[in-house]
């Protein structure tokens, strides 16, 4: 990208502004998400910042709206901080009670989505498989199907089945929404995958299952964790569905947000936005150390 | 075929089969086994998203509402409304009602008392015509008090039990299998005569909403197009070890919870938020004059084109990577001008790019509810904010599945091109 | 097939966290009104009968419970509706009667039936507080206060923002008596086309400068704020803001529209009998009394009345806050909740294609 010798005044003025217009672009990118870290830490409950934060005056800066995340819905909250307060925070504080449902919801849906994805994907990735587009495309098309039409269609289907309300009717919609992201990323995976690998493990005797454990899956690892985040992330944001067939005090962590956000939005929910926020940022190192890894793995140039 | 035959038998396995046979039988059992793999997740997701929809688009078409009752608890079905029915049965549409279609309303309005089903047969009624439901309500009240002759006395309760579209309502009412929720969907209704007609101006709500979604998303769709190319090109253009750091601005808001980017547009975008706040603490803006961003359309536009930004980067990159710069580097040699290398020469070889991204953006935004529904107000709302209303508010079910249905075969043809053009296979994440 | 998927959906619906011997779930209105019960009903109630109380939020109750009874899987036990709701759900026989000898007698012996006020009681709802309809201001955004309700739909000599609820009902009785219709024509004018045409053409001319809000807890919330300098809202919530959070808040009463908030049981709801013991302990004298002192809200009972004393604070009288008080009623309306009964889903249809337009 640098600009040639021989560029005239023109292309350089014209150079330096693309680069500010992509500047500002990655600005439009990031910053709506930067901006509620500072924020979190005001101490008035307002949503800009005051004069005495953008003074960098300490007394403009407090903790107390993650406080808020711990003390909002405890019985006791105002009593010393000793193992029962603790207790009592674990056992009835919202956002807690929240982060355990999203958690217990995401691992089942995970686990789910990724052992079915992932053994579709062998499949899928077979040469011989039998209409292996038509099935792609259905199996691809949770993904693309507004999340409001298939709320809506589980909405009637879980009241007639008796799933409604249950943890296990949004562990089976979560599965299903997570499943697409698994089977892109694994299919993804298999792209460089050398099926003679397995022939020589089966021409050895191997069962199919012991070839799978020792010779597949380790190669394809990368791409299942991977996949298998990317079906966390999808049942750990999901609110529409929950917001549909949950029960009332089936509170996930998005569907709590939903409610702070429609009726105040207090910067209780910047707290919990930028602690998803650094939730994220992890999530996504880790799934870029995973990429090079099996790039690494396949003897791909990284591209 | 024997000849042919004949000139193989040459050619068998050990065990002595014809090769052929064998071969077509290997083939049959790899084919057979891939299929076993994928088995499991074809009968989950036909059991856990495709069998709700096709539940859901049952429900767009059939609504028994004004002829089944079926009570909570002891879910006992009781038959509405039978005599009108049989009426209905006994003369074609178009007949005026006579004195024996009012005694057998009559009859069946006993029945509604009974069961209460008024409020449900009339707003059944009141999907077909407006106001009609709270004549049912106020007749079955009053019932018992209903003496002959019915015409007269129905008169006496409210002169519009006469009107021909009231009884071509609930003529139509009468089957459980309709297709005019899908007519409602698109602001149209039937006429007494049974012909198609357009609703009162004051009522048509659907087809600007389809218009809208469609405007905005292809506005978003625009938008994000402008703001991905440069830096999609940036990005393939700079040398990895910057590209991959710059990277994470487009996929760290890929990896943040929808809610998170949401809340943070209405920090920024409130009337006294951060960017109205700079605004008129740079003097711009006075403090009387602020903009509203947010809770209309343009709060709906900018938010979602900076959700929907990353799947208009990625594909980009992925294309405008792999291009080769000595072709534009050649045509700059042979005297064209930068812009002309640009559009002659580069921008051509993106245009699969462009493609992908456009249809994927596209499809997700028509779609969209929570953004819209959290910063988008009145005006700034799409179709499928009206699909949640009528599911969590009006509780009528029947035109949420179809309006659901219609948006439903729309982004279906969408993804029938994209897989089409681009390919299924080609989705890539991150 | 079939047995199989209903195997496995039992085996999918057992997983989850064990339910609690004895509860009931009570779904009301959230935020300081919710604080409000929780406080005067529910933690006596957990005390004294030993049944935990889950509280639930909602915009407006009437609607999820239609839902969760029309669609066959109900999870509240009771809900706190409106009027006009608690009518119209009974009439379609989505809740259960309620038996009025269940309900205890006043201190001093007077039935439930006597000591309630006229309209407080019905086939299937018991009433817990009067409450209104108001519009209110910040006191911080207006440069001149607004008197009147047909200051609210002024923006020539009032300009900015109005918050207003995204529902038919209080908005067009609002719109009317700001176009200068007494408050007791309202209604006849309303059950004619004219009249509702006339409504609506009030609306239209503010329609640009109105924020919607939904759940009862946003207009405080958007008043201290500043998104709108002015809004309709629950009078409770404007006087909870005001006076617990010293909010620059003033609430307007001139067309005020009274309305009851009644409990209602849906039908099928998981814990009857629980249900009925928590209205029944909810409604009596002292609860209702206890429960003004947590927001200005007036007790359904006459018997409660004399025990309404002072805010949680200890120092603000309750009486001139509340929407009954002699002062208020200068131009107060009565919901009629025989019109909207009946004409609810009808003006709600024709409400929401007027927004989109």
């Amino acid at each position: 990208m640098a600009l040639p010798k021989h560029a005239d005044t023109l292309e350089r003025v014209w150079h330096y502004t693309y680069l500010v217009i992509c500047g500002l672009i990655f600005l439009f990118l990031i910053a709506p998400i930067l901006i509620v870290i500072p924020l979190s830490f005001n101490a008035e409950p307002y949503f800009t910042f005051t004069e005495k934060m953008l003074a960098f005056d300490p007394t403009g800066y407090s903790t107390r709206w993650y406080d808020l995340l711990l003390t909002f819905g405890m019985d006791s909250p105002e009593g010393a901080r000793d193992g029962s307060w603790w207790r009592d925070a674990w056992a009835n504080s919202a956002w807690i009670n929240a982060a355990k449902n999203s958690v217990i919801i995401g691992f089942f849906s995970t686990l789910l989505a990724t052992a079915l994805g992932t053994l579709a994907a062998l499949g899928l990735s077979r040469p011989e498989m039998p209409f292996r587009r038509a099935i792609m495309a259905v199996l691809i098309s949770p993904m693309i199907v507004p999340i409001i039409i298939t709320a809506t269609g589980l909405f009637f289907f879980y009241s007639k089945t008796g799933l409604a309300n249950s943890y296990g009717g949004i562990i089976l919609a979560h599965a299903t929404l997570g499943i697409p992201f698994v089977i892109i990323t694994v299919t993804a995976t298999l792209v460089g995958f050398d099926h003679s690998l397995t022939r020589a493990a089966a021409s050895l005797g191997a069962t199919p299952s012991k070839t799978f454990f020792s010779i597949t899956l380790p190669l394809i690892l990368p791409g299942v964790i991977s996949g298998a985040l990317f079906a966390f992330v999808t049942s750990f944001d999901e609110v529409v569905v929950v917001l549909f067939v949950a029960a009332h005090d089936q509170q996930t962590i998005p569907r709590q947000m939903w409610n702070g956000i429609r009726e105040q939005i207090s910067p209780a929910i910047l707290s919990v936005a930028t602690l998803l926020v650094i939730f994220s940022v992890t999530l996504l190192t880790v799934v870029e150390l995973l990429r090079r890894r099996s790039e690494k793995q396949r003897g791909l140039s990284p591209s | 075929m024997t000849a042919e035959t004949g000139a193989q038998d040459a050619l068998v396995t050990a065990d002595g089969k014809p090769l052929k046979a064998a071969l077509r039988a290997a083939q049959a059992r790899s084919k057979r086994r891939a299929f076993y793999l994928v088995a499991p997740l074809l009968v989950f997701i036909l059991l856990t998203f495709v069998a709700p929809i096709l539940q859901m688009l049952h429900q767009s078409i059939h609504n028994d509402g004004f002829t089944m009752h079926e009570d909570v608890i002891s879910h006992e079905r009781t038959p509405l409304m039978v005599n009108l029915r049989q009426w209905f049965d006994e003369n074609p549409r178009g007949t005026a009602p006579d004195e024996a279609a009012y005694a057998a309303i009559a009859a069946d309005l006993l029945v509604l008392r009974e069961v209460k089903a008024g409020g449900q047969v009339g707003t059944r009624v009141n999907y077909e015509r407006s106001r009609s439901r709270s004549m049912f309500t106020k007749a079955v009240r009053r019932a018992e008090r209903l003496e002959p002759p019915f015409e007269a006395a129905f008169m006496d309760l409210d002169e519009d039990w006469a009107d021909p579209e009231l009884w071509a309502a609930m003529r139509s009412s009468a089957s459980a299998y309709t297709m005019n929720f899908y007519l409602a969907a698109i602001d149209k209704v039937r006429a007494p005569d049974g012909s198609i007609t357009n609703v009162d101006e004051d009522r048509a709500l659907y087809k600007k909403l389809f218009g809208r979604t469609l405007v905005l998303s292809l506005l978003i769709t625009f938008l994000t197009f402008v703001l991905a190319y440069p830096i999609a090109h940036l990005l393939a253009t700079l040398p990895l070890r910057y590209s991959n750091l710059l990277m994470i601005f487009v996929l760290l808001p890929f990896w943040t919870s929808l809610l998170v980017r949401t809340t943070s547009w209405m920090v920024l975008l409130q009337s006294q938020g951060v960017l109205n706040d700079a605004l008129v603490g740079s003097g711009i803006l006075a403090d009387e004059n602020r903009v509203q961003l947010m809770y209309n359309q343009a709060g709906t536009v900018i938010a979602m084109t900076h959700i929907l930004l990353p799947f208009m980067v990625l594909p980009l990159y992925s294309v405008m990577r792999p291009i080769n710069p000595s072709y534009v580097r050649a045509a700059r040699s042979l005297g064209a001008t930068s812009w002309t290398a640009f559009r002659r020469i580069y921008f051509p070889q993106t245009v699969p790019g462009i493609g992908a991204g456009a249809l994927l953006v596209f499809i997700l935004a028509v779609g969209y509810y929570i953004t819209p529904a959290l910063v988008g107000g009145a005006d700034g709302t799409l179709i499928s904010n009206l699909i949640a209303y009528h599911m969590t508010g009006s509780l009528n079910w029947s035109l949420a599945a179809a309006l659901a249905g219609m948006l439903l075969i729309g982004i279906l043809i969408l993804y029938w091109l994209y897989d089409l053009l681009v390919g299924i296979d080609n989705l890539k994440l991150g | 097939m079939k047995t199989k998927t209903i195997l496995l959906a039992t085996a999918l619906t057992s997983v989850g966290f064990a339910a609690a011997a004895q509860e009931v779930t009570v779904m009301s209105w959230g935020g300081s009104y919710t604080k409000s019960q929780v406080e005067a009903y529910h933690k006596p109630f957990t005390a004294e009968t030993g049944i935990a109380v889950n509280s639930v939020d909602s915009d407006n109750p009437a609607t999820p419970i239609k839902a969760q009874v029309e669609a066959g899987n109900v999870t509240v036990d009771v809900a706190d509706v409106e009027f006009s709701d608690a009518v119209r759900l009974c009439d379609e026989g989505l809740l259960e009667e309620i038996d009025v000898s269940m309900l205890p007698a006043a201190p001093d012996g007077t039935p439930a039936t006597e000591d309630f006020i006229d309209g407080a009681l019905q086939d299937c709802a018991v009433a817990n507080i009067v409450w209104s309809t108001v519009f209110a201001y910040n006191t911080e955004n207006n440069a001149t206060a607004p008197a009147t309700i047909a200051d609210f739909f002024n923006t020539a000599d009032f300009p900015g923002k109005r918050g207003l609820r995204k529902t038919a009902k209080a908005n067009l009785e609002m719109a009317l008596m700001a176009d200068g219709v007494a408050a007791d024509e309202v209604y006849d004018m309303l059950e004619t086309d004219e009249g509702i045409d006339k409504a609506f053409a009030k609306l239209d001319s503010i329609k640009d400068d109105i924020v919607w809000w939904e759940a009862g807890a946003q207009p405080p919330q958007l008043l201290a704020d500043g998104e709108v300098v002015m809004s309709t809202a629950y009078n409770g919530r404007i006087f909870n803001a005001a006076v617990a959070e010293s909010q620059p808040l003033v609430v307007v009463w001139d067309g005020q529209i009274l309305d009851f908030d009644l409990f209602v049981i849906p039908k099928g709801a998981p814990n009857l009998e629980e249900a009925k013991k928590f209205v029944a302990y909810s409604t009596d004298t002292q609860r209702l009394a206890d429960q003004a002192s947590w927001i200005s809200y007036g007790p359904a009972r006459k018997s409660s009345g004399a025990l309404v004393g002072k805010f949680m604070d200890g120092e603000t009288e309750m009486a001139e806050h509340m929407p009954t008080a002699e002062a208020n009623l200068t131009n107060a309306l009565v919901n009629n909740f025989e019109f909207w009964v009946d004409n609810d889903a009808e003006l709600n249809e024709r409400f929401n294609a007027w927004l989109a337009q």
